[in-house]
């Protein structure tokens, strides 16, 4: 599998300038109404702490949560499936559905279907498949995957998606007006969900006690997905499991909050049982979450409860969008969830972060992200993924910095320090310091030369 | 008090202006400052591109060149936040815990342990923006930072705060990461390129004259930035300051 390139891709979507300046406004809005949000709640931190230790609990005793979980949710009337990965997500899916002649399957978000590459799957079994969330409708439309795991289509202005809707929906390619635009979708959908044989969703939290599925929205979609057609599949990361219903409110108070600096979501509903008549399938996908919690350095990535605030405040993601990085998962915690996918592929998303620590700051749960970033940069190098112009220039600055003598002798001249360091420094790309900044200017003398001169006490 | 100084790399072949105005200005308060002569890097560079095996014989020296001093004093916030975080590619021995819990950006020296009450050969009549990279802020804790809530402090103000006629703007997003970020400069040029552009700007628009920062890589990557914009914008280190540079 080919590397991402995350700065090549980045560069094109600085190149559409209005796109990128409303991409970084759009967010660092939601990042401000964050802050602001959070003022409001004194006991924030301590909210953060005991999110923290809830998830590392329920993580650290996770199968028999998941157990106690599927023993509740039977009991509770609903079929409970395992998926080892994608594959067997997908096939138990796409098993339930033509069992019962599921032609249309109305869907609310979930980022784990777009991981399990769900869609294509069905399509290829002639299933219409109709994401109902906006933004990923727009997604769907236009052919691309989310951007952005809360606003999956921010990347677009509302120009960007009257072009998509006119040209798949049929809508005046002039009118560029939210609600006009919103409305459409709405129209739109409205035959779908009334038609559709099954409705599926994903679920923010799923609680071990009670065997419910608690998914939050704000245009209510789920609820549509999940109540209209007589069969409804969850499909669920096993990460999600919390152990109590009490549990759910501290992160209740902060999903939203952290997301987009709103008290709570519009839509928090909690499904326990299959309404009469009808049946309710929840599938627990493993897909490589098992192995990563075995992972020392990376396995409280698991806490993640997807609230993109850490994207919101990224200054990387902001300035290349969710694309760039070329999997589902963007922004600060893709590149530390993405590596445990595909190594090689997701290579370089690590080195897309200057490790400035603000996605640590924001991040609900605690995860050390920026941390973790770090450490991913060691195993790429440790499993050679470093290119190889990268790792050369790595190995001759370690013999150049770790001898005195030679060092001193490259850096002696002021000429050859400004050509040694540069080059050290510009191992990648053809003067890449130079295509958008000026140079640093060459002084007379090194500090070594002055201190030698003014402050040395001969031996 | 005896202090070893380490002047990272870059500011030795690129800004000795800087490491002359950390010396002078430890001087001032009378301490024995010396420069050991076979230092080079404290490894940053090798270690934050994931390169522990290329980082060790780095650390080594580093380790070597400054273990026997009772305090390691640099004007350099990301060598100090890896010397005291993240260098461990070598053995843990005694020698190197000490280094790495006696290393100290001068910022946190003067404030933390020398705690300077003032500077009265400082006088800076300018308008100055304070650009705190992001391994001082949330690495080193310099300053409170925007994300916590928590309440203000700002070590950096609060010994600027002290230098005569020095004013001080404040840019709309002051907490945000300038783009240098090491190798990620020139790995990731175009984002690089475009927050260190918008990070000036944003200065510029607040009234900066001046940056001011305790790390010349944050400094040397937005003074490069601001030329290419063509902004009138000037750089300084905060050592240059409050060893009493006027302009
Ligand atoms: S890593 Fe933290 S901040 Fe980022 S999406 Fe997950 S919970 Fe939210």
């Amino acid at each position: 599998m080919k590397r991402i390139d995350h700065a090549e891709a980045a560069s094109h979507f600085i190149a559409a300038k209005d796109n990128e300046a409303f991409h970084d406004k759009r967010l660092w809005d939601l990042r401000q109404k964050r802050d602001r949000i959070r003022d409001e709640i004194p006991e924030w931190q301590a909210l953060r702490d005991l999110a923290s230790v809830i998830k590392e609990h329920a993580l650290s005793h996770l199968a028999g949560y998941l157990e106690q979980f599927e023993t509740q949710a039977k009991l509770n009337g609903a079929q409970v499936h395992w998926a080892l990965d994608a594959a067997d997500h997908n096939h138990i899916v796409g098993e339930i559905l033509a069992a019962r002649g599921v032609k249309t399957l109305v869907k609310s978000k979930s980022m784990l279907t777009d991981e399990c590459e769900l869609r294509p799957h069905l399509e290829r079994r002639g299933i219409t498949v109709v994401e109902t969330d906006l933004g990923e409708r727009i997604q769907q439309l236009d052919d691309e995957p989310p951007s952005h795991i809360v606003v999956p289509a921010v990347h677009k202005l509302r120009g960007d998606v009257a072009e998509v809707f006119a040209d798949t929906i049929g809508t005046d390619r002039k009118n560029d007006d939210p609600h006009y635009l919103s409305e459409q979708a709405r129209l739109n959908l409205r035959p779908y969900f009334l038609d559709a044989e099954a409705g599926m969703t994903g679920a923010n939290f799923i609680v071990a006690e009670t065997g419910s599925v608690v998914v939050c929205t704000n245009e209510g979609n789920a609820d549509l997905s999940a109540n209209l057609p007589p069969l409804h599949i969850v499909s669920v990361g096993i990460e999600k499991v919390i152990p109590r219903l009490a549990d759910l409110a501290v992160f209740i108070r902060m999903l939203s909050r952290s997301a987009l600096g709103s008290p709570i979501t519009q839509y928090t509903s909690h499904f326990r049982q299959p309404r009469p008549g009808s049946e309710m399938h929840i599938i627990l996908v493993d897909n490589g979450r098992s192995e990563r919690l075995g992972l020392a350095d990376f396995w409280t990535s698991l806490k993640c409860i997807r609230c993109g605030a850490c994207m919101n405040t990224c200054p990387v993601y902001r300035r290349s969008g969710g694309l760039s990085y070329g999997a589902i998962y963007s922004g600060p915690i893709g590149i530390i969830l993405n590596p445990t996918q595909d190594l090689r592929k997701y290579s370089n998303l690590p080195y897309a972060s200057t490790l400035n620590g603000s996605c640590t700051n924001v991040c609900p749960v605690k995860i050390n992200i920026h941390e973790q970033i770090y450490k991913w940069r060691r195993v790429m190098s440790e499993h050679d993924q470093l290119p190889f112009a990268k790792k050369t220039a790595m190995k001759i600055a370690s013999r150049l910095l770790s001898d005195p003598k030679a060092y001193r002798r490259t850096i002696a001249a002021t000429d050859a320090a400004l050509e040694y360091l540069p080059r050290f420094l510009l191992y990648t790309r053809f003067n890449a310091w130079g295509k958008q900044r000026e140079n640093p200017a060459t002084p007379d003398q090194t500090f070594y030369g002055w201190y030698l001169k003014h402050r040395s006490k001969p031996k | 008090m005896k202090v070893a100084l380490f002047v990272p790399c870059f500011v030795d072949a690129f800004f000795p202006e800087v490491g002359i105005a950390t010396l002078e200005l430890l001087e001032r308060f009378g301490i024995d400052v010396e420069y050991p002569l076979t230092q080079t890097c404290c490894g940053q560079p090798l270690a934050n591109s994931g390169c522990q095996v290329e980082a060790a014989p780095v650390e080594a020296l580093f380790v070597k060149n400054f273990a026997d001093y009772p305090y390691i004093v640099t004007p350099s916030g990301s060598c100090t936040h890896h010397v005291r975080h993240y260098l461990d590619a070598i053995p843990q021995t005694d020698a190197v815990r000490h280094v790495r819990t006696h290393t100290f950006e001068l910022v946190e020296f003067l404030h933390d342990i020398l705690e300077v009450e003032a500077f009265p050969w400082a006088e800076f009549p300018h308008k100055v923006g304070l650009h705190n990279s992001c391994g001082t802020l949330r690495g080193l804790r310099h300053a409170s930072m925007s994300e916590l809530g928590e309440p203000f402090f700002s070590k950096p103000l609060a010994l600027l705060g002290k230098v005569k006629g020095i004013e001080f703007v404040t840019p709309q997003r002051p907490d945000e990461c300038c783009g240098f970020g090491g190798t990620f400069s020139l790995f990731e040029e175009p984002v690089s390129a475009k927050m260190g552009h918008d990070k000036v700007s944003d200065h510029k628009a607040a009234g900066a004259d001046y940056i001011v920062s305790a790390d010349s890589s944050c400094l040397m990557h937005q003074k490069g930035c601001a030329e290419r914009l063509g902004l009138d914008l000037k750089f300084v280190h905060i050592a240059q300051i409050l060893n009493g540079a006027r302009a």
